[in-house]
């Protein structure tokens, strides 16, 4: 299939006038842009914006922060006592969180830990407002990972053909 | 005519020959410069604006992925094949994850690999959109960029609502596409099938894309100032392009109908019917208008494959933590750009002994000095950018 | 004395209406640009971000003007002056509106009518030749060089094929004085078709085709061509000495425009009516309005084509505009001969 050539046209230049309207056209067809600060566009419910945590769910396995591709999820805990579930039994010790910190000047938005979490206390939330003037001020902590948790939205509804088994 | 009459022609031919040489410059194009996609550097002998000789220097965004994979996992590594060329990052990712299931004696569900067939497509809509854009910018039209990248925003849009990311979708695993995440109680994170509604979306993009080509086709391909700055420009003969490794779009266009989709089937591209476009001129018009048509090429396999998609599990049954059995493999897809291959060693483990990456921009850009001798600095900018390469493909 | 403050008053306003003309000039284009590329240009500075020139102009004021180490000092600082000065010069000449009347005294609305001013016109258009050359050479550069090179090539080919597409009008209208050319097409043709040259097509052609070229302006802005030789001649300026260079390139594009208006579309030349007032007022609005007209056409091929390239550039001008503006030439210089005459044969 060869690229159509018309070298016959090299003097009335049909080409260039159908550009030129096509541009002229253009120059009074309204315009799509979203003006930011004012309007927002809402992300699709799956887009990976920012993690947000659950800190009761955690439970200090440091599974995410072994997986993550560059190291950025910092983790510290301690072992709580907590009292036995029926009178009698042994006391059992529980892991409490202490720090859970996202670098996200390093964090590549991969998801690998959200996917590994095994106790569902990482999500992905679509939020994206969170720039800062400071690098140094995109290390976030528990609380404020614990904030974005609300924003997380329901999965989307599936396609009806979907995975039955 | 006397002897000394001839000696003294002769030398003055001489005066004059000498007087005329000019010295020629050294002119460093890059590695910042507008036009190098990238920290693309050129080292260009130019007499006046003639070309006499470039050498590429390569290596500024080196990032060594072929080492990092050696310290990586299987799953880290998904994450970062796709940001070896970030325009087509899913391309890039399926020949991986097929080679880690080769050697792992996995097959990927029906399901799974016609949504990767999708997503693959989708993404080679949203390269050739990228080039066909910011082509013509490089000829110094600005216009075309702004109405092509438009509605390629509706197609990243299309990926984001399937895979959450835009440029880095992340969205394969052995075994198939990604699961259920985690293992926990919550409904939140159930699954990644295709979402209500993406199907429908999907179709209406299509035909926005179809839209843009035709946009593209009065804007650029038809006008006389981007045929008079491409036709003949460039020429890349079919014997030269086979010669220095070509593949893809550039391959194609210098009259090498050659495509990898025909002949290497780990995606259900032999049950969906598509041409294999091609060129003979083998000029920067002619790399553009192959890339054009693969566009509209694309649309018909997406609108062909949504239709056919079966039902099915997305994922075959995989090991959590992957541990691929000693061996090695070779495994190349299309990417957007040409042929993309992983060649990859497995000692066993969880982590690749050796990875190597055949990364198409590294063999499209080798013919740069062979092209470029003897072309005008203007030439240089036309045919670097119908090369389509991406600098982080180039220098891995 | 009455002359000299009558010729300092309208150097003033002249001064002042260029200026803000330009800067009104580069928000238009880039908004238009913009539509065109379906998306809104510069909106937050002042209403529809009219300020926008205004807030660049500041920032650029401000910012550090680098001086790199391997200029020609003196050439380096003097070429972005050089590019202001003529391209204000030329439109001291230029007509906006009809001689008005006050008190017995006839004030014409040009600051000084020259009767050598096709010629004036042309010199000051080709003195910008210098600073681009001189700015490009005194850079120490390669891509200045580069784009110096280029627009000495381009501008001084183009400059003959402008120089040639004028003498049909020079002919035509027997004058060389701006003011006298519009003046000339101040006729009609069966007492309703305005007189203007623009029935000179030929020439109307040619003149447009070069003013692009000569004002570096898309599709033959090769002297600045960012994706091959990032800026061209200004590479190597920053701050306020490079906004001197982005001002003299609008002003010229303006002039250019008015030029254009003054010796083919009949300049201030217009359906006049009314009182006094509206009678003053009426011929500048028409040359406004088809001043812009002709800004519209720069900003819209602008929005449009791709550049040429550099050996096709030159082979346009040289064998596509020059013999077709010879050719005019003898054709309309029968037409006059005729004209003036009579058939040679009658």
């Amino acid at each position: 299939m060869p690229a159509p050539l018309n070298k016959r046209s090299r003097f009335a230049f049909p080409g260039l006038w159908k550009g030129m309207w096509f541009t002229l056209k253009y120059l009074f067809t309204p315009v799509p842009t979203v003006m930011y600060p004012q309007e927002q566009e809402i992300p699709v419910p799956r887009a990976r914006g920012v993690i947000a945590l659950d800190p009761e769910a955690c439970t200090v396995c440091m599974l995410c922060a072994r997986e993550c591709p560059d190291w950025c999820i910092y983790i510290e805990g301690h072992k709580e006592p907590k009292a036995p579930s029926k009178p009698g039994g042994r006391a059992r010790t529980q892991n409490e969180l202490d720090r859970f910190e996202i670098d996200y000047s390093l964090c590549m938005y991969c998801g690998i830990c959200v996917e590994v979490c095994p106790f569902d206390a990482l999500y992905w939330s679509p939020e994206y407002e969170y720039s800062t003037y400071e690098v140094a001020d995109l290390i976030h902590g528990k609380t404020r990972l614990k904030d974005w948790l609300e924003t997380v939205p329901e999965p989307p509804a599936l396609e009806p053909q979907g995975e039955s088994s | 005519m006397s002897d000394e009459y001839r000696a003294m022609m002769h030398r003055s031919e001489v005066a004059v020959s000498v007087e005329l040489q000019t010295q020629d410059m050294t002119l460093n194009i890059g590695p910042q410069h507008p036009s190098t996609h990238g920290v693309l550097r050129l080292v260009a002998q130019v007499d006046g604006e003639r070309i006499t000789s470039v050498e590429p220097v390569i290596g500024y965004m080196h990032r060594g992925y072929e080492k990092l994979a050696e310290v990586r996992s299987y799953a880290q590594m998904t994450a970062l094949v796709n940001r070896i060329d970030w325009v087509s990052g899913f391309a890039s990712e399926v020949p991986f994850i097929v080679a880690v299931e080769k050697l792992m004696g996995i097959e990927a569900p029906e399901r799974a690999q016609w949504i990767r067939l999708i997503l693959t497509e989708l993404f080679r809509i949203s390269s050739h959109m990228v080039f066909t854009s910011s082509y013509p910018l490089e000829l110094g039209a600005t216009t075309p960029l702004f109405h092509v990248l438009r509605e390629r925003e509706r197609v990243l849009e299309l990926i984001e609502g399937m895979t959450g990311g835009r440029f880095h979708p992340n969205f394969n695993r052995v075994g198939g596409i990604k699961p259920a995440a985690g293992g926990g109680k919550t409904q939140k994170k159930v699954s990644m099938d295709i979402p209500e509604g993406w199907l429908d979306a999907t179709r209406a993009t299509m035909e926005r894309v179809m839209l843009s080509t035709h946009q593209s086709d009065t804007l650029v391909t038809g006008n006389e100032l981007f045929k008079a700055r491409t036709v003949g420009v460039g020429v890349i003969p079919g014997d030269k392009a086979v010669e220095y490794g070509l593949s893809g779009p550039n391959l194609r266009a210098s009259g090498v109908a050659y495509d990898l989709r025909k002949h290497e089937y780990h995606l259900p591209y032999d049950q969906v019917d598509f041409d294999v476009i091609s060129a003979p001129g083998g000029d920067c018009y002619d790399r553009y208008w192959v890339r054009l048509q693969e566009i509209r090429e694309s649309v018909k396999i997406v609108l062909q494959a949504i239709d056919k998609i079966p039902d099915g599990p997305l994922r075959a049954k995989a090991p959590r933590v992957l541990k691929v059995p000693k061996g090695q493999i070779y495994v190349r897809g299309e990417n957007p750009k040409g042929e993309f291959g992983y060649y990859l060693i497995s000692e066993g483990g969880q982590k690749p002994y050796r990875l190597k990456i055949r990364s198409t921009s590294f063999s499209n850009l080798s013919i740069l000095p062979w092209v470029l001798k003897g072309a005008l600095v203007p030439d240089l900018v036309a045919v670097m950018g119908s090369l389509d390469f991406v600098l982080g493909d180039v220098d891995r | 004395m009455e002359d000299f403050i009558v010729a300092a008053v309208k150097t003033v306003i002249a001064f002042a209406l260029l200026f803000t003309v330009v800067l009104l000039l580069v928000w238009i284009e880039r908004r238009i640009v913009a539509f065109m590329q379906n998306r809104l240009g510069p909106t937050r500075a002042g209403p529809l971000g009219i300020l926008q020139t205004l807030a660049d102009g500041m920032k650029l004021l401000f910012k550090e003007s680098m001086t790199p180490d391997r200029v020609e000092v003196w050439l380096y600082l003097a070429a972005p002056i050089m590019a202001l000065v003529p391209a204000v010069l030329i439109f001291l000449v230029v007509p906006i509106g009809a001689p008005i009347t006050i008190g017995g005294t006839e004030y014409t609305l040009q600051v000084t009518d020259l009767n050598v001013g096709v010629l004036y016109v042309l010199a000051m258009s080709s003195m910008a030749v210098y600073a681009i050359a001189l700015a490009g050479w005194s850079s120490g550069s390669k891509y200045p060089l580069l784009g110096s090179v280029r627009s000495a090539a381009q501008m001084i080919s183009y400059e003959a094929a402008m120089g040639l597409a004028l003498v049909p009008v020079i002919m035509f209208n027997g004058t060389t004085s701006l003011a006298g050319i519009v003046e000339a097409q101040g006729a009609t043709y069966f007492g309703f078709l305005p007189a203007w040259n623009i029935v000179l097509l030929p020439s109307f052609v040619v003149f447009v085709i070069a003013m692009f070229a000569e004002t570096n302006r898309a599709p033959f802005d090769l002297v600045e061509a960012e994706q091959e030789i990032v800026g061209g001649f200004h590479t190597e300026y920053s701050g306020f000495r490079f906004a001197l260079f982005f001002l003299a390139e609008y002003i010229n594009l303006f002039n250019m425009s008015a030029l254009t208006v003054v010796f083919f579309l009949g300049g201030w030349q217009g359906p006049v009516f009314g009182p006094t007032v509206l009678q003053w007022i009426l011929p500048v609005i028409y040359f406004f309005a088809k001043t812009f007209a002709i800004v519209f056409l720069f900003i819209w091929v602008r929005g449009t084509l791709p550049r040429m390239r550099y050996d096709q550039l030159m082979g346009f001008g040289w064998k596509r505009l020059i013999p077709v503006s010879l050719a005019w030439i003898i054709l309309a210089m029968i037409a006059v001969g005729i004209r003036r005459f009579g058939l040679p044969w009658a």
